[in-house]
C-alpha cells in the first residue's frame, strides 16, 4: 500500500527495464532445472537489468527483493518463472503492484507444472526447455501494457442451489450475515437426504430430531426466501451479476392456501409406492405431504398416477387444490452462487451386483434406514422383504459402487462408519440378531470414530475381512441369501447364510447436478463431482468467481464435512457481498475504429451480447465482455484485439517460444 | 547424427488444458520436452497467423488445446475453435503441413490424457520429420 501512488505511472514511453526471478522452489524446480544456468542465460537477452535466481520467490523475502529491485533499478517489467498462475499470478500481480508498477506489467512463466515436475530425470533437456520458455516470457513481457480492472457493483443476494443439510447451513450463515438468500431446492421439502436417515454416527442421535428444528429455523430465517420444488434452468453474467432463471415446477395446489392437514391424502383412492421418501418401501397417495416434518409442510399431486376422480377437491377444506396449475418461472438477480447439490446413492441393479435386483433380501443402506427408522414405513420394525419376518442373521456388504475399478475408483468415506452405526441400532434394538460386516478394509478417520468402530465391536459384531465372491439364495425356498467369502485374515471360506443382507452403496453425482454443472460450466473431475479451484487450498471455491460448491456436489464427504463446507461456502461467498464490488479483469475485446468496417463478422461470434454495430462501426460493452478472445479471430481486418492476449504479444511468443539451437 | 527432436507448440486455453497440464505436472506424470505451452484465455482466441507464422518459424507441429465441447468457459468459444482447425488443417494440406496441426479436448481433470497426448503427437510428429520449412542453421 505504502508506494501504491508514488510512481503508479510507470509505462512504456520509458525505455524497458525487465527484472526476471527464476525461483527453485527448494528441489521443486531446482531438482531438475538448473535454475542457475537459466538466469545466467536470461541476463544476456535484450532489455534484462536483472536476472536472478530466489529458493523461493514468493516468500515474504522474495518478493521483498522483487519490491526492491523495482524501486532500485527502475523496472518496469517484472518476469517470474516459478509455478503455475492458477495459483500464484495474484499474488506476484498484487506485488509489483505494491511496489508501484502495474499489475499487468507482470509476466508469468510456469517451469514447474509444465517443466522440472514432468522431466524429473531429464536435467540438462528440462533446463533448455525452461530457458526457451523464459526467453519466450521475457519477448512477451516486453510487449505488455499496464491495464486497469474495472471495478462492478455487486448484487448483495445470494443463491444457493440444493437445499440438503449443506446448502440449508450456508444460506442459514448468509442469511444470518444479514443478506438475502433464495434456497432452491428441486425436491418438495428442504431438508435433502439427512431426512431419510434414521440415526446418525458417531453419536447415534436421531436424524430428523436434530435436522427437523434446522430445517424450521431455515424457513423462520427472514433473510432465507425457500423454493421448494424449483429448478434453476439458465444462469447468465458474471460475479457479483448473475441473471437465473428458476422454473417452480406445479404442484397442483396453492402453496399459500394449503395447511399440510392431510384431508386430501385421506381421501385419495390411489396408493402407489414411496420411491421419493421412503426407497420404494410401503405406499403413498396420488397427493401427498413429503413427510411428516416437511418443509414447506404442503401437499403436492402426483400427475402420473392421479386418476382425476376429484376425491382430493372435495376433502379440502380451503380449496386450495388447483389441477390445471402450470408450471411458473421466476428471474432473480444475485451476486454469488453456491451448490450444494447433493448425491444419488450408486445403484447396484444395472448388473445385480451381490444379488441386488435377483433376491428379495439384498437391500442397500438407504432401505434399511427407512426400515429401521420409528417413523418409516414399518414404524421401525426391521423385517424382510420376502416374508416381513425380523430377521435374525443380517450382514453388511461394504464398499459397493466404491474403490472398485468396475465401478468407481474412489472411496465414498461415510459408508462403513453408516454400517457401525446401523449394526450397532440393530444390537441394541434385536440383541438376539447376529450381525456380521463383510469388509476390505474399515475406514474410520475423524474424531470419535475409532472409538466408534470399537464399540461396535465391543457390542459383538463380527467383522469379515473379505467380500461375497458370490450371492446365492438358499433352495429350501425360504429365501435366504448365502454369501460365499473368503476371510483373508483366516484364509477360510466361509459360506454365510443370512436373512437379510444389506449393501452399503457409495455416493454418485447425480444427473440433475450434471445439468446444473453444465449450465454454469464449473468444471468436472474425473469421479464425475463438481471439481473445486484447488484440492488444498480452495476447497469450495471453483475456478470461476463467485460461483462455490459444497458438501456431496465436490465428492463424498459425511454430514459434519458438509456442514463445514456449507459454513465454508457462506463465508467465501459473502466476501463479495460484503464488499459490494467485485474487481473483473482488464483483457478485454478493444477495436481500433479507423481499421473496423463494420462488417460485424464478428457480431455472432460473441455468446456475451457484447458486440453491436453501430452507425457502421462496432461498439463493445466492455462489461459484458469476458476476454475469451473468439471475435477478434473472426475479424477479417484486425481491427479487434483483446488486451493482453493482443496479436503482437501472441505472435512474438510463437517466434521466440523455440531458440532453434541459440540456448 | 542424433535423432531428430521435433519442436512443438501447444496452445492451451486457461480453464481446461492448461488446469490439464499443470494436473500433469501436480501428479508428476512424465512427458517428453519437446513441448511448450502458450496459454490464452480460450482456444478460440488463436487465429490462422498464429499457426502459420509459428510453421513459418520451423515449429515442427501445433496442438490446439481446449475444453471439451460443452465444457467452454465461454459457452460456445471452443465449438469455433473446431470449426476453425478443421478448415485450418484442410488449408494446411496444400502446404504439406496439415498432419501437423491437431486439435485435442482436454479437461481440467485430464492430467493423464494431457500427457498422452503430447506423448503421441510428439512421437508422430518425429515420425513424420523436421518442418520442411524450418530454418536451417540460421543461429547455429
Amino acid at each position: 500500500m505504502t508506494q501504491q501512488e508514488t510512481n503508479t505511472e510507470k509505462t512504456q514511453a520509458e525505455e524497458l527495464r525487465i527484472g526476471a526471478f527464476i525461483c527453485e522452489c527448494g528441489v521443486n524446480i531446482a531438482g531438475s532445472v538448473d535454475c542457475h544456468a537459466v538466469a545466467d542465460y536470461i541476463s544476456t537477452l535484450p532489455n534484462v537489468v536483472t536476472s536472478v535466481v530466489n529458493k523461493y520467490t514468493c516468500s515474504d523475502a522474495g518478493q521483498a527483493e522483487i519490491k526492491k529491485a523495482i524501486r532500485d533499478m527502475n523496472l518496469n517489467r517484472v518476469l517470474v518463472a516459478s509455478c503455475t498462475p492458477k495459483t500464484h499470478e495474484p499474488i506476484f500481480r498484487a506485488c509489483v503492484e505494491e511496489a508501484g508498477l502495474n499489475p499487468y506489467l507482470f509476466e508469468f512463466v510456469n517451469i514447474r507444472e509444465h517443466c522440472s515436475w514432468i522431466h524429473m530425470w531429464e536435467k540438462e533437456d528440462a533446463t533448455r526447455k525452461a530457458k526457451e520458455l523464459v526467453r519466450m516470457g521475457v519477448a512477451r513481457a516486453a510487449l505488455l501494457e499496464p491495464l486497469e480492472s474495472s471495478e462492478v457493483p455487486v448484487t448483495n443476494k445470494a443463491l444457493v442451489i440444493g437445499a440438503g443439510v449443506t446448502g440449508m447451513q450456508a444460506a442459514m450463515d448468509i442469511g444470518d450475515m444479514g443478506f438475502q438468500v433464495y434456497l432452491v431446492e428441486q425436491g418438495p421439502s428442504i431438508g435433502g437426504k439427512m431426512a431419510q436417515l434414521d440415526k446418525t454416527f458417531p453419536t447415534n442421535d436421531c436424524s430428523i430430531c436434530i435436522l427437523g428444528p434446522k430445517m424450521v429455523e431455515v424457513a423462520r430465517n427472514k433473510n432465507i426466501e425457500i423454493m421448494s420444488y424449483s429448478e434453476v434452468t439458465e444462469v447468465d453474467g458474471y460475479v457479483g451479476n448473475f441473471k437465473v432463471k428458476v422454473k417452480h415446477k406445479p404442484r397442483y395446489l396453492n402453496i399459500d392456501e394449503c395447511t399440510g392437514c392431510g384431508l386430501c391424502s385421506e381421501a385419495c383412492p390411489v396408493e402407489v409406492p414411496y420411491t421419493e421418501f421412503n426407497e420404494g418401501i410401503g405406499t403413498r397417495k396420488a397427493i401427498y405431504t413429503p413427510f411428516p416434518q416437511a418443509v414447506p409442510l404442503r401437499a403436492l399431486v402426483d400427475k402420473v398416477n392421479c386418476i382425476g376422480c376429484g376425491a382430493c377437491i372435495k376433502a379440502c377444506e380451503r380449496g386450495a387444490i388447483d389441477m390445471d396449475q402450470k408450471e411458473t418461472f421466476s428471474e432473480l438477480d444475485v451476486g454469488v452462487i453456491i451448490v450444494t447439490a447433493g448425491f444419488d446413492v450408486y445403484d447396484p441393479e444395472p448388473k445385480n451386483e451381490f444379488g441386488f435386483g435377483l433376491y428379495d433380501n439384498v437391500i442397500t443402506t438407504m432401505e434399511f434406514e427407512r426400515l429401521i427408522n420409528a417413523s418409516g414405513p414399518t414404524m421401525g420394525k426391521v423385517v424382510r422383504p420376502s416374508d416381513v419376518k425380523p430377521p435374525k442373521r443380517i450382514g453388511f456388504v461394504q464398499c459397493v459402487g466404491s474403490r472398485d475399478k468396475h465401478s468407481n475408483i474412489y472411496c465414498s468415506s461415510f459408508c462403513c462408519m453408516a454400517s457401525l452405526k446401523n449394526a450397532q441400532l440393530l444390537r441394541e434394538k434385536y440383541p438376539d440378531t447376529e450381525v456380521y460386516i463383510m469388509y476390505m478394509d474399515m475406514r474410520t478417520p475423524f474424531r470419535m470414530y475409532e472409538e466408534f468402530y470399537n464399540r461396535a465391536r465391543d457390542m459383538g459384531i463380527r467383522f469379515i475381512r473379505g467380500r461375497p465372491a458370490e450371492v446365492t439364495e438358499d433352495e429350501n425356498g425360504n429365501h435366504n441369501i448365502i454369501a460365499r467369502i473368503e476371510d483373508t485374515l483366516t484364509n477360510e471360506i466361509v459360506n454365510l447364510e443370512l436373512d437379510l443382507m444389506v449393501l452399503s452403496v457409495g455416493a454418485v453425482s447425480p444427473e440433475s447436478t450434471e445439468k446444473i454443472r453444465q449450465i454454469l460450466k464449473v468444471s468436472r473431475a474425473a469421479d464425475g463431482f463438481m471439481m473445486e479451484a484447488h484440492p488444498k487450498l480452495k476447497p469450495v471455491d471453483t475456478t470461476l468467481d463467485g460461483i462455490f460448491i459444497g458438501g456431496m456436489t465436490q465428492g463424498p464427504k459425511d454430514i459434519p464435512y458438509s456442514i463445514s463446507q456449507g459454513s465454508a461456502c457462506a463465508a467465501r461467498a459473502t466476501r463479495f457481498l460484503a464488499q459490494g464490488k467485485a474487481l473483473t479483469e482488464g483483457i478485454t475485446a478493444k477495436v481500433n475504429e479507423d481499421i473496423c468496417v463494420g462488417c460485424g463478422v464478428c457480431v455472432p461470434m460473441c455468446p456475451f451480447q457484447a458486440l453491436s454495430i453501430e452507425d457502421n462501426k462496432l461498439k463493445i460493452i466492455s462489461a459484458l465482455c469476458k476476454g475469451c478472445g473468439t471475435c477478434m479471430a473472426a475479424c477479417p481486418t484486425g481491427a479487434l484485439e483483446q488486451s493482453h492476449f493482443k496479436n503482437v504479444q501472441l505472435l512474438e511468443q510463437v517466434k521466440k517460444v523455440f531458440a532453434y539451437g541459440e540456448v | 547424427m542424433t535423432e531428430f527432436e521435433p519442436d512443438i507448440l501447444t496452445f492451451c486455453c486457461n480453464w481446461c488444458s492448461y488446469a490439464g497440464a499443470d494436473l500433469a505436472g501436480v501428479s508428476r506424470l512424465q512427458y517428453p520436452t519437446n513441448s511448450r505451452i502458450i496459454r490464452v484465455m480460450c482456444s478460440s482466441r488463436i487465429e490462422p497467423i498464429h499457426i502459420l507464422e509459428a510453421f513459418k518459424e520451423g515449429t515442427d507441429g501445433i496442438l490446439v488445446t481446449g475444453c471439451h465441447i460443452g465444457d467452454c468457459h465461454y459457452i460456445e468459444g471452443n465449438v469455433h475453435t473446431d470449426e476453425r482447425m478443421k478448415e485450418m488443417v484442410d488449408a494446411l494440406e496444400h502446404l504439406g503441413l496439415g498432419q501437423r496441426l491437431h486439435l485435442e479436448w482436454v479437461s481440467a481433470a485430464e492430467g493423464k490424457k494431457f500427457q498422452e497426448t503430447i506423448t503421441d503427437f510428439v512421437e508422430k510428429i518425429r515420425a513424420l520429420g523436421p518442418n520442411p520449412l524450418k530454418h536451417k542453421g540460421v543461429e547455429e
